[in-house]
């Protein structure tokens, strides 16, 4: 059976998006389950590039414009989460997950 | 053209898998670079050049360092990169949980014929026969882009502006020391 490119790179994408997904899940260290969630985002961002470039014809840079936003949402998540690490850690004095697990400071 | 897809993603997708399952995280971190890099390579191969130098300034020049920082700044002592093994369980409940996702995405995608979304005129691109897919290919030149930010999206790209200050104000604040001490120096 032959694949045309679009069926290639769905199957890379959610390649990546599963590999960020097992990463997510399985590390107990913050920042690698961060940079997990990040690989998702970018798996995401490459469908969208996948079918801009082989899906029907709109407005000629639609999906670069969606991806584009995305990708200045995902820093900003970044920023954010990396903050959040580093707060966590100074209360703590560690980032494994499962001893972040108090609200109160 | 497709052997060209099949290595990005194998480099890409090697690079991730073995960058998610170190236990040193400076390496972790630097091989995720070469993954984010593999990705802005897919980008120029699919044609959007703007977005793959996007996600060069981006992943690789930004985001990269605040992990590095962030890695950094959590570790107590100098040679504390190296974490503690996580629970087998937990990794192989996880492994479990992805491939059943994966397998799910892959039945998905190969169920789906994407032929009627092919644009009309254009069959679905023989591989290896050097027919360049480069004609059919939609074109967004940066002129393009940066009109098009300016007039169709130009509400998005203020609330992105508004998003992004605000998220690095609270990153800053988030990050800022809060002792009594630090609170007098601070204006």
């Amino acid at each position: 059976m032959s694949l045309d490119p679009l069926h290639l790179c769905l199957l890379f994408s959610s390649a990546l998006f599963c590999l960020g997904l097992i990463g997510a899940l399985a590390r107990s260290n913050t920042i690698l389950v961060l940079l997990g969630i990040e690989l998702m985002l970018n798996a995401a961002n490459l469908n969208f590039i996948a079918f801009w470039r082989y899906g029907p014809v709109t407005s000629p840079a639609t999906g670069v414009m969606f991806v584009i936003f995305s990708i200045a949402v995902a820093a900003a998540e970044a920023a954010v989460g990396l903050a959040l690490i580093i707060a966590v850690y100074r209360h703590q004095k560690n980032i494994r997950l499962q001893e972040a697990n108090r609200l109160k400071g | 053209m497709t052997a060209a897809l099949v290595l990005i993603a194998v480099f890409t997708l090697a690079t991730a898998a073995v960058a998610l399952s170190l236990r040193n995280l400076i390496h972790s971190a630097l091989l995720l670079i070469a993954s984010w890099f593999g990705i802005a390579a897919f980008y120029l191969w699919a044609g959007a050049e703007f977005v793959a130098f996007a996600q060069v300034l981006v992943y690789v020049g930004a985001v990269s360092m605040v992990v590095l920082f962030a890695v950094l700044l959590t570790r107590r002592s100098r040679a504390d990169t190296v974490i503690a093994p996580d629970s087998v369980a937990r990794a192989i409940s996880a492994v479990i949980t992805g491939i059943a996702v994966f397998g799910v995405l892959v039945a998905a995608i190969l169920k789906t014929s994407f032929a009627r979304l092919s644009p009309a005129g254009v069959p679905p691109l023989p591989s290896g026969t050097g027919v360049s897919p480069v004609i059919s290919a939609p074109t967004a030149t940066v002129r393009d882009i940066g009109m098009q930010l300016m007039s169709t999206h130009a509400a998005a790209l203020l609330i992105i502006g508004i998003l992004l200050t605000v998220a690095l104000l609270g990153a800053v604040v988030l990050a800022a020391q809060d002792g009594p001490e630090s609170k007098q120096e601070s204006p």
